[in-house]
């Protein structure tokens, strides 16, 4: 058992990594990567609610402020239960392997790839996604969205959710940054339309617009 | 005054939707009973399937079905099947299977045995034309005038090239000349000769093209990734055999295609098919590993070139030959390649020779300036290289060589509408400060030296003869229906603009519809070629014209007067000096539904598409009609535009990295619609190029035929740390006088401006020593530093 840290650097309550890769190991090559495929949970398609898992998998889960009851099974990453249980498909997925942050969610307020973190590691703490950016009562955009909307930031923006969270994850932790440090703040989302000067400057402009709230 | 709304920076519409998660890309849409799709890919890189024994996987539960290369439509190669029994690439998808999850539907995969016969296979195109070498199809391995042939060169014709370590130029399938070339280099002064080896690149949009379908009352409901609308509709129809009217086609937003989704993909018959054989709809997420395999990828060139130059740096003659690695379906870049080439040094005597090879490798498909992109990075190191030897400046040399607007090139000699390719070197030297910056060139820090390089690269452009759709609703504001894709372009909206700004409307008074054929959307282009930005701000133009003139015509009849009394601004028309008076456009559209006839849509031109009558009859009644073909014709001109890159690298030469310190990109692309998005287009293009130059690749187990570098990782695009952060850009903005908007397209040109900035300044920094093929990883650049023996042939492919 690793009481502290899962493998995704992340303390852990109900998986153990043994039991990670024991999984993994004994459902053979499909079971590798079936971490990252939608598995329906007990009664179907979309019945997060009609529940027939067992209560282990039965989770309650702290998303954009809100507490969701969903039945995640015990190798589901959180971009799975995110996009396909609870209807959050603002999160993206280039890659499914840590290799693109298109996935990339909060939790806690710091930036994860949601492809990599399993769903049960992430119990009993605060998960962020693109939708819960808005002000949830006014519904103005938060100063990271807003400085993108003024910098017309992003091409085709599949890689924006991504983006824009490792983005309020930056403003969020650091005062001021300089141009290089939201570079390298930034530089674990990749662009394939190399939109990245223009996605610069909305960090910089995100940095000012939270400083002056 | 209305806004000004051409050459200003306005978010486009849909900006908030990407921001907020609320845009919709295919894999985001949901049906009820909504089954998932997985594929069985061929392990093997050519075969023929025996047998499939699926009883295991379908007595599983969950499982739904089992769609087959029988159950598809029926293609000859080179023509592909979206699963097939005779896979030519390792990757190729041989089956689907549907279940009711796709962790069940990867189980199934898993159970199903398929007896495969292993044929023989080719990676390198050179290896499929040495005497005995394989054919990548059982068919052959090129095609001449429509046959498959096998066509091998002789050993004493690979004997001789190898000895001098030069590519081999057996007979090729493709040539064409214009004036002399062996008179003009007795003539010339200076002759530069080298071999050249291009890469191929995967396309790696970031979003997978994942598709979802379902059938319903007979019509097919698809959600998918493609650059296009209305053309992805039309291919998936005649690739199907359905009409037009029973596919609902919804396209909101595409993750990028980079020429590899253009009307969509091969793939996307998959849910369709699946969903029609099982009754319910199919979801087919594809994965990043797939994606490498079918998501398409640039075909790469081994060739030779020989320039010659007179003493001032005039290019007199140049003579191309080009080996294309074709992948397993085939691809033509090497006619754009030899094009683009007399086009941008315009020498009097040129030769093209070319053959394109089918190989066991994934398919091929145009990538973002195809062709021209892989030609401009090889060929401006070696003009640097005659520069250099004549003593003549590299700027200088480019702009002596490059066309104006009068220039005539190609095998056909094709005219241009307009070339600003001089102004765009000038400004572009002006913005990067080429005359202080070229001093940078050979300065040493450490262990570091600095390389300076230029990059011109044309592309085309344009195109003429679609059609515009708009609607002065009720509501006063005008409703601009868009058959283009969404890929990230910003055209649906910026294409309006010119339609908006003639009508007299501010942004907010307009609203565009995309995305959704069951709208209504008019003939369109196909999002590739850069052609949109020309083509679309033409065809709304014209309906915007057809608008203006009925929206006059409304108002005098309902008014009084002549038509051509009235003016139209802020969503209003009046007599010219009367602004108080006359009608709103919310009254012009009522009115012209009660006129009915034209002004509502009941009544179209004769000249528009039969897909534009269908969707104008969709919105006829709901207002004023605009609609019109693009009649502005220059049918038989070009239209291309330029993008120069200038770069500054710092290239260690204790480790064999480059690092790219400072980049400026300038265009010559007519008019600016929209700045701030044409910034975005040169310097994502050129990052594009860089990282096609420095880092993406292929590579092979060749005794297997398996790739290695598949996954992002592995053939990494750039990232954020690889790129100067504080790039510039710049266009030169002479509006194209043969449009009346004078906008002129930009996807395509940039990559061939960043890839060769960077292939010139590695040069540079190495003294002038070009290696003459891409990528430029650091195990290539440390071997020619150390000058240590070569592992691999100067025609060596697939390594890095
Ligand atoms: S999808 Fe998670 S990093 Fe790419
Ligand atoms: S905007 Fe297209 S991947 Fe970033």
């Amino acid at each position: 058992m690793i009481d502290e840290v899962d493998v995704n650097g992340l303390p852990t309550r109900s998986v153990s990594r043994r039991t990670f890769i024991k999984g993994v190991i004994a459902a053979g090559a499909t079971a590798s990567t079936a971490g990252t495929l939608f598995r329906a949970s007990g009664g179907g398609l979309f019945a997060a609610t009609a529940l027939q898992g067992t209560a282990e998998r039965l989770l309650t889960l702290n998303v954009n402020g809100q507490q969701r009851r969903v039945d995640v099974l015990p190798n589901e990453t959180l971009a799975m239960t995110l996009r396909y249980k609870l209807g959050l498909t603002g999160t993206k997925l280039g890659c499914d392997r840590a290799e693109c942050g298109a996935c990339t969610v909060l939790v806690d307020g710091v930036n994860h790839y949601g492809c990599s973190i399993l769903t049960h590691a992430v119990r009993g703490r605060s998960v962020t996604t693109v939708e819960g950016l808005q002000d949830p009562e006014t519904g103005a955009l938060s100063p990271v969205q807003q400085a993108v909307l003024e910098g017309g930031g992003f091409q085709c923006a599949f890689c924006a959710p991504g983006f824009l969270m490792s983005m309020t994850a930056l403003v969020t932790s650091t005062p001021s940054f300089t141009r290089d440090e939201a570079a390298s703040a930034l530089s674990g989302n990749l662009c394939r339309c190399g939109d990245y000067n223009k996605i610069l400057d909305c960090a910089m402009r995100a940095g000012e617009l939270a400083r002056s709230v | 005054m209305a806004e000004k709304l051409i050459g200003t920076d306005i978010a486009p519409p849909d900006l908030v939707a990407k921001i907020t998660g609320r845009a919709r890309y295919a894999e985001d849409f949901r049906a009820d009973g909504m089954a998932f799709a997985k594929l069985l890919l061929s392990p093997m890189p050519h075969a023929r399937v025996r047998r499939i024994d699926a009883e295991r996987a379908l007595s599983m539960p969950g499982v739904l079905g089992i769609l087959t290369a029988d159950d598809v439509p029926q293609r000859d190669a080179p023509a592909e099947q979206c699963l097939t029994n005779e896979p030519v690439y390792e990757g190729e998808p041989i089956l689907a299977v549907a279940a009711v999850d796709e962790a069940t539907a990867a189980e199934a995969v898993e159970r199903i045995r398929v007896d495969l016969e292993p044929l023989p296979f080719v990676l390198d195109p050179l290896e499929s034309l040495r005497p005995g070498g394989a054919d990548a199809h059982v068919q052959g391995n090129v095609i001449v005038d429509r046959e498959w042939k096998s066509l091998k060169w002789t050993a004493e014709e690979f004997a001789s090239a190898e000895a001098a370590g030069r590519l081999p130029m057996g007979e090729p399938t493709s040539e064409w000349s214009h004036g002399d070339v062996d008179a003009a280099f007795a003539a010339a002064d200076l002759i530069v000769e080298e071999t050249i080896v291009h890469q191929s690149v995967t396309h790696h949009p970031m979003e997978p093209r994942s598709n979802m379908a379902f059938w319903q009352n007979g019509k097919l409901h698809i959600f998918a990734s493609t650059q296009s609308t209305a053309r992805t509709r039309a291919a998936l129809a005649s690739a199907l055999e359905l009409d037009l009217e029973d596919i609902v086609f919804v396209a909101e937003y595409c993750g990028g295609g980079f020429g590899s989704k253009i009307s969509g993909s091969t793939v996307m018959q998959i849910p369709a098919l699946l969903s029609r054989k099982i009754g319910r709809p199919v979801m087919h997420r594809v994965t990043r590993y797939e994606e490498n395999y079918f998501g398409r990828a640039r075909p790469g060139f081994q060739g030779w070139v020989k320039m010659g130059f007179r003493a001032d740096g005039r290019m007199t003659a140049l003579d191309l030959y080009l080996v294309e690695e074709g992948g397993a379906y085939g691809s033509g870049d090497f006619g754009t390649a030899g094009a683009v080439a007399h086009l941008t040094y315009t020498p009097e005597n040129v030769r093209v020779r070319a053959v394109s090879v089918f190989t066991n490798t994934p398919p091929k498909a145009a990538q973002r300036g195809p062709g021209g992109a892989q030609i401009i990075s090889m060929l401006e190191p070696i003009v640097d290289k005659g520069a250099r030897q004549l003593g003549v400046d590299r700027l200088a040399i480019r702009s002596l060589n490059a066309p104006g607007s009068d220039v005539r090139f190609g095998p056909r000699l094709m005219g241009l509408t307009s070339v600003h390719a001089r102004e765009a070197l000038e400004l572009g030297a002006r913005t990067f400060g080429w005359d202080e910056k070229r001093m940078l060139s050979g300065r040493r820090n450490g262990t570091k030296v600095t390389g300076v390089g230029i990059g011109l690269s044309p592309y085309t452009a344009g195109s003429r003869g679609y059609d515009g759709l708009m609607v002065v609703r009720p509501d006063g504001k005008l409703h601009v229906h868009q058959g283009i894709g969404n890929l990230g372009t910003h055209s649906i909206a910026d294409t309006a603009r010119p339609a908006a700004e003639l009508l007299g409307l501010s942004w907010d008074q307009v609203e565009i519809h995309w995305g959704d054929t069951s709208l209504g959307v008019p003939r369109s282009s196909n999002q590739a070629g850069s052609q949109t930005t020309h083509a679309h701000t033409r065809a709304n133009h014209a309906a915007a014209e057809d608008a203006k003139r009925k929206i006059q015509e409304v108002a005098a009849r309902t008014l009084g007067g002549a038509p051509g009394d009235y003016v139209l601004d802020g969503g209003r028309v009046f007599r010219r000096g009367s602004r108080g008076s006359g009608m709103s456009f919310a009254d012009v559209a009522r009115r012209a539904i009660e006129l009915g006839g034209h002004f509502d849509g009941h009544e179209l031109p004769d000249d528009i598409h039969a897909e534009t009558v269908t969707a104008a009859s969709k919105v006829a009644g709901q207002g004023l009609v605009g609609v019109a073909k693009d009649n502005y014709g220059g049918d038989g001109a070009g239209v291309y535009s330029w993008v120069v890159g200038f770069a500054v690298v710092e290239l260690d030469t204790e480790t064999g990295v480059v690092e790219v310190v400072d980049y400026t990109g300038a265009t010559d692309c007519g008019t600016v619609i929209h700045p701030r998005s044409l910034g975005a287009q040169v310097l994502g293009g050129s990052i594009q190029g860089m990282g096609m130059a420095m880092t993406q690749r292929w590579v092979f187990d060749p005794k297997w035929g398996v790739p290695f570098a598949k996954r992002l990782y592995t053939a990494r695009p750039p990232g954020m740390l690889d790129v100067p952060l504080n790039a510039q850009w710049a266009a030169v903005g002479i509006p194209d006088p043969t449009t009346p908007v004078g906008a002129k397209g930009i996807g395509e040109p940039p990559v061939g401006a960043g890839a060769a900035a960077i292939t010139c300044a590695v040069a540079d920094a190495l003294g002038g020593r070009c290696l003459c093929r891409t990528p430029l990883t650091p195990d290539i650049i440390l071997t020619e530093l150390e000058g240590l023996r070569k592992p691999y042939s100067p025609t060596a492919t697939h390594i890095g």
